[in-house]
């Protein structure tokens, strides 16, 4: 109505609604732009107007130009206008644009944190939906911090489709408040159980999301989750949970054993497609993850393959699809019940769909043998030539490289062959992968010593036309090889044919057109060639012909020198300069193809590319040590700050149980000594067992091995595929072998039947009775000696979930609790709050360090805790149940816990955690009535000096609603309650909720504080209004805050240097007091001091430990705590002398209670 | 999770977007037109699934489509999504739109824009998957360690 109403007005004539603005989109297909700029300048105008109709019509069409393609941030504050609107039809058209255009740098997002609340809190359903859903979107740190407690709220909603909602979004406000996880955790887990299926499985999705990031955290739901296996008739909610599974497996064996019946009866009787496929997908991930210990699951492998070959012989290439997917998971733990289905496979190739055929791709990486791997490369090489498009030719090029190179060249019988598939590979245009290729050739060449004969003269073919692979595909990858084959062909020149002619061909003029690193190898190998060439000519006493070779490169040098790239300028003079030498010394008839050749003697191995990192540090080595002695005097304070890099280290590693015995390490040191001496030069690997063929060390001993002469070492025509030949020869080579050990064979048989007769068996030919047609050998690559094996790889330390790996098994801290709805004074910024997130986040993490460095401790002690941890949850989950049923009945349920048993939080010394500590509540009495009882606790921060936050707990005792609830206080000269701005002194402070029966709920309220030296108490009163039944009350209650010293310190970290420096430099004054008869553990003690007067441990010695804290007006005070038979003794520092004798008093009424 | 639902028609045209990862505007059109001239080169009679584009996600996405007379239906899910499912939801979405609008079409989708199904229908259908993935918050990991050790006291008096 009020759209028509607008519509109406002489202004409105070009208001046009979305479908107007489509139709003309559609209407001016040719000036779109221009229409389109025109209808924004429109919409500009539009949002000028006050009426909120027309705002939001206008904010309507530009989410749809926000599809398109146009920014739209520059309307935010409009949109933010439309979001506030009290009709629902504006409202959500307002939070559908903010959940297309907002995002964390949009600066006005802060301005809708109380819009939100109020929508989340609003009575009708659908409003709150709508706020739900846009926030998912759009949620921030900021705002995910603000809103937590009142999405945690809905989650006990009396409507499913709030419940639903407000469960999902919570996974949006974990991750951007990762600290909200754990005080949320146990309703969002009491969620699973919800009767309501929707938000059951909202529940399930999201815990199933945070377990797949973190499975370890959530081990213990398992038997919560298999129980909703077996009961659950949801296909979504089965699949999540089997998914689930398939991640947790892993980390616990035994759960994989109890999974695999259940998970073969689904496999067996559901109908849903899906539903079978994940369960396969799982039952794969139970027998990997069981590989190990028990491999007696062949009857669950078969079903699993069985089932995956039905999928992959359905016409619906989805599923053909998929089940590739699944089998190349078995292939790797159990490739040979994969390799029966191989026909399968070898059909999937020849598929149209691309993406099938890259699977299956995927799969012949593991199906090779030695048997069929030419035949298999044979078939990749005519789809290579059959393909059409680079990216799927490329993905064969590196799956034949792959395949072939697999384990070290494991399945590779005759290398000639691999050599002319490279070769025939290099003819592929426009790959990108030319340098793939070239290392497979430098790699093959240097490794197989038998192979570099033919290898070079292939290289050298390849450098004689090297103008076809240059000119054709310039830009492309594929004159890397070109590199290769110049390096190989330098190198290896000992075996070359005709070195004059290819050295000819690295020297012509198109040479300098190649990328400039290729050509620097150019030159470099062109000097390899020369040596040999020279040694050659002299032997032959051929003056005449080592002079030409040498004037040749005088001519062809300079064209290198001109080379745009440095390096192979730099190398080209270098080297233009020595056969000029050179020359000289061969025109007055010097020989010196000896000390040219000298250049290049010795032999270069591969060699790991991990091995610079595995050199393990020599004994006796202390690469921390000084070298030079510091000067004398600087010693001290040489030695404090060592100590903070050094962490736990000295302790854990005193720890450590020594590695290896005095006999082993004596052993070792007599190898290394044995392995030096024989090789001054190199680094060699130590011997290992697995390798068939072994590096004999030193050259000299290496088996030249006899080349098995069937095959031809000439290079037939330069372009001709020649790998199909070898195929044929190696056909033929095995066929003439069977043949002989048929042969062999019968003659055996012979004589056994002249002996007692045996049946026979077929003779099927198997892998090993291939014989490779060379003996080759295949040098491994070199490794430092005492190499250490492991190397892990470190988690991406930008992973976003990895905040969220969080204990959820250990109970709540008082310190853990959602922050509430806040009074803030006018000038609070949030910079406060953030900083106790990072505090907070600081201290949840620290157990786990601890955790991680003592793992095999933690292992002993794990069972004892899984039992203590059982003990508390079930403690908890009383509290709960009473909770529960106490808001049943109210509208509005409780929104917050009263402080629940603490824990040594802000404990510094991880080491205290080892016995239970009693529980602790920072929360004290503030006053009580029948309606009303009143808990406080007053916190400090360092970032606002001379402010402190009081929080109060409100909890309606009565069966009357509470509301108009107001708070005053009578402000003293040291101490003032911060009120809104514009109000006066005397003025109450609203408290911003209202609380029906039962129900509890915090307020923060911010007082200003002068002087923080001495305690203080501050009357005030809380008034409100009670209503009942019978009707309404005015009610008051009268209170005293009492500010104790305490509350003016803040828990501050402090390095033990820094407590040194502090204690040194004499500004501070000392005070000094004593309790007797304490029987509390020292532990406890110093739990209390932490916990109660916000220190932290500095260091701790026996029952001696020093302790640090700061005021909020930036009072350094410093403790230190002894304990004796039956009492401690505390020595304090500070830099107020008042202070600290103020705080002492106080500590001593804490300790006396012990 | 869903990363992003997608619709378009056979030109490309976006028709109905919704990304639960904020990109930016121009960032989301490329996205379109990328994923677009993935699917476009696909037959209609070969597997609906596709390793993800190089701008969303990247390798543990996965691009899931179905293709409707002049309108594509593409889900950007990542590997905790079971790919059969995410092709059963595609059909519920269309079914579902079909029913809010007797006999969809993509003008439909075109005038519709601002129904409530339409806003909220992803959302709506997904709800049984719906989860959104959003980048990290910059985190603070190294002021102060707070677990030092010292091997001796220092001198306290």
């Amino acid at each position: 109505m009020a759209l028509k109403m607008v519509k109406g007005s002489i202004d409105r004539m070009f208001d046009k609604n979305l479908q107007d603005l489509v139709r003309g989109i559609r209407n001016h297909k040719e000036d779109e732009a221009k229409y389109i700029s025109q209808c924004i300048d429109e919409i500009k105008q539009e949002l000028k107007q006050d009426n909120i109709a027309v705002k939001a019509n206008a904010v309507c069409k530009l989410t749809y130009l926000q599809m398109l393609g146009y920014d739209i941030s520059w309307a935010a504050f409009n949109i933010i206008e439309v979001m506030s609107a009290s009709k629902f039809t504006f409202k959500r058209i307002g939070y559908l644009a903010a959940s297309q255009c907002f995002h964390e740098g949009t600066d006005v997002i802060m301005l809708t944190t109380n819009q939100i609340r109020k929508d989340l809190s609003s009575p009708s359903q659908y409003d709150t939906g709508v706020a739900l859903t846009g926030l998912s979107c759009f949620v921030t740190p900021d705002l995910a911090r603000d809103l937590a407690n009142d999405i945690m709220t809905l989650m006990s909603h009396t409507k499913p489709y709030i419940r639903k909602k407000a469960v999902l979004i919570m996974y949006k406000v974990f991750l951007k408040y990762p600290e909200s996880l754990r005080p949320a955790f146990p309703r969002l887990k009491e969620k699973l159980e919800d009767p309501d299926p929707g938000v059951q499985s909202a529940a399930v999705n999201v815990i199933c999301e945070l377990a797949r990031r973190n499975p370890k955290n959530y081990l213990s739901l398992a038997p919560l989750f298999f129980k909703l296996m077996t009961s659950s008739t949801n296909n979504w909610v089965l699949i999540k949970i089997i998914k689930l599974f398939g991640a947790l497996t892993p980390l616990e064996p035994r759960l994989g054993k109890k999974l695999i019946e259940p998970l073969t009866n689904l496999i067996h009787s559901t109908s849903a497609m899906s539903l079978l496929y994940e369960c396969v997908n799982t039952v794969i991930a139970v027998l990997i993850s069981l590989s190990s210990g028990m491999p007696n699951h062949s009857a669950s492998i078969q079903l699993c393959v069985q089932k995956l070959r039905i999928l992959i012989e359905d016409s619906d290439q989805n599923l053909k699809y998929l089940g590739l997917l699944a089998m190349s998971k078995i292939l790797r733990t159990h490739p040979k019940s994969v390799q029966a289905h191989k026909d399968l496979v070898l059909q999937c190739l020849d598929d149209k769909d691309e993406s099938i055929r890259l699977r299956a791709l995927d799969l012949l990486y593991g199906m090779v043998s030695k048997k069929n791997l030419m035949e298999i490369v044979k078939k990749l090489m005519t789809h290579v030539d059959k393909a059409e498009g680079t990216t799927y030719r490329d993905e064969l090029l590196t799956k034949i490289i792959d395949i072939c190179s697999q384990s070290n060249y494991q399945h590779i019988t005759n290398f000639e062959w691999y050599i002319s598939i490279l070769v025939e590979l290099t003819r592929l245009e426009g790959t990108r992968h030319g340098h793939l290729i070239a290392a497979q050739m430098l790699d093959v060449a240097i490794r197989v010593k038998a192979i570099r004969r033919f290898a070079v003269s292939q290289m050298s073919a390849l450098l004689d036309s090297a103008h076809l692979v240059a000119s054709s595909t310039q830009r492309s990858g594929i004159c890397e090889v070109l590199y290769a084959a110049a390096w190989i062909c330098g190198e290896f020149s000992e075996h070359l044919q005709e070195p004059q002619q290819t050295l000819e061909a690295m020297l012509r003029p198109k040479v300098t057109t190649l990328p400039g690193h290729i050509q620097a190898v150019y030159v470099q190998n062109v000097v390899k060639l020369y040596a040999a060439i020279l040694q050659q000519k002299e032997q032959a006493a051929d003056a005449q012909a080592a002079q030409e070779v040498t004037q040749l490169l005088v001519e062809r040098l300079p064209q290198f020198v001109q080379s745009a790239d440095l390096e192979a300028q730099e190398r080209a003079s270098c080297i233009l300069q020595l056969v000029k030498h050179v020359q000289k010394l061969q025109a007055r008839d010097v020989p010196v193809a000896e000390e040219v050749s000298a250049l290049f003697a010795g032999e270069l191995n591969p060699v790991a590319p991990k091995a610079q990192k595995k050199v393990p540090v020599p004994e006796g080595l202390d690469l921390d040590a000084w070298i030079n002695e510091p000067l004398s005097d600087s010693e001290s304070e040489d030695e404090k700050p060592k100590a903070i890099f050094h962490d736990e280290e000295p302790r854990h590693a005193k720890q450590r149980p020594p590695e290896a015995d005095e006999q082993e390490l004596a052993r070792r040191r007599e190898a290394r000594k044995q392995e030096q001496a024989n090789n001054p030069f190199y680094i060699k690997s130590s011997p290992s067992p697995q390798k068939r063929y072994q590096d004999a060390p030193g050259v000299d001993h290496i088996p030249v091995v006899q080349i098995d002469l069937s095959v031809p070492l000439k290079v037939p025509g330069k372009w001709m595929p020649m790998s199909d030949q070898y195929v044929k020869l190696e056909e033929e080579r095995r066929h003439r072998q069977r043949l002989e050990k048929d042969k062999r064979k019968r003659k055996k048989r012979e004589r056994e039947r002249r002996g007692a007769r045996r049946h026979t068996s077929l003779h099927t030919e198997s892998d090993e009775d291939i014989t490779p047609a060379q003996r080759v050998d295949i040098v491994t690559e070199e490794m430092p000696e005492n190499a250490l094996p492991s190397d892990e790889d470190d988690k991406d330390p930008n992973d976003p979930y990895r905040a969220l790996d969080i204990d959820l098994d250990k109970p709540l801290a008082d310190s853990e609790k959602l922050p509430v709805q806040k009074h803030r004074d006018a000038e609070t910024s949030k910079s406060p709050e953030r900083q106790d997130v990072t505090v907070m986040e600081k201290k949840s993490k620290k157990p786990k360090r601890k955790e991680k460095k003592h793992k095999e401790k933690e292992r002993e002690k794990k069972k004892k805790e899984a039992e203590k941890v059982r003990a508390r949850r079930r403690k908890k989950k009383k509290h709960k149940k009473d909770k529960g049923e106490r808001s049943k009945d109210k509208k509005k349920p409780k929104k917050r816990a009263p402080p629940r048993e603490g824990e040594a939080e802000p404990v510094q010394n991880g080491a205290l955690c080892e016995e239970p500590l009693p529980p602790m509540s920072s929360y004290s009495l503030l006053a009580e009535n029948s309606y009303i009882k009143m808990t406080y606790d007053v916190q400090g921060s360092l970032q606002k000096d001379s402010r402190v936050t009081v929080s109060v707990v409100l909890e309606n005792q009565s069966s009357s609603f509470l509301r108009n609830m107001e708070l005053n206080v009578l402000d003293s000269l040291n101490a003032r309650l911060a009120r809104p701005d514009g109000s006066s002194v005397h003025d109450a402070v609203p408290v911003p909720f209202q609380l029906p029966p039962g129900i509890s709920n915090e307020a923060q309220f911010v007082f200003t504080i002068q002087s923080i030296v001495t305690a203080q108490k501050l009357k005030g009163t809380l008034s409100f209004i009670a209503k009942n039944d019978e009707g309404s009350t005015h009610e008051k209650l009268d209170f005293k805050l009492h500010f104790t010293c305490t509350s003016y310190l803040v828990t501050t970290p402090c390095y033990s240097d820094a407590f040194a420096k502090l204690l040194e430099s004499g500004d501070l004054s000392m005070s000094s007091v004593k309790v007797d008869g304490i029987s509390m553990s020292f532990q406890n003690l110093l739990a209390k001091i932490c916990f109660h007067h916000h220190f932290s441990v500095v260091e701790r010695v026996d029952s001696c430990a020093s302790m640090y804290s700061r005021s909020i007006q930036g009072h350094h005070v410093c403790l230190l705590v002894k304990k004796g038979e039956k009492s401690v003794s505390v020595d304090g520092k500070c830099s107020d002398s008042t202070l600290l004798s103020n705080v002492l008093e106080e500590m001593k009424e804490t300790l006396a209670k012990c | 999770m869903i990363q992003a639902i997608l619709v378009f028609n056979n030109h490309g045209k976006p028709r109905l977007v919704r990304f639960y990862q904020r990109f930016p505007e121009e960032i989301q059109q490329q996205i379109i037109r990328e994923t677009f001239h993935l699917v476009l080169k696909r037959d209609d009679n070969i597997c609906n699934f596709l390793e993800g584009g190089s701008l969303i996600g990247g390798s543990d996405y996965k691009l899931i489509y179905r293709h409707y007379a002049t309108l594509y239906f593409v889900f950007c899910v990542d590997s905790s999504e079971s790919e059969l499912g995410i092709l059963d939801l595609i059909q519920v979405f269309v079914e579902t739109l079909d029913k809010c609008f007797e006999n969809v079409c993509e003008l439909d989708l075109i005038f519709h824009m601002d129904k409530g199904g339409l806003s909220a229908a992803p959302a709506r259908a997904v709800s049984a998957v719906k989860n959104i993935n959003l980048p990290e918050m910059p985190r603070n990991i190294n002021i102060g360690d707070l677990n030092i050790k010292v091997p001796n006291l220092s001198q306290f008096v």
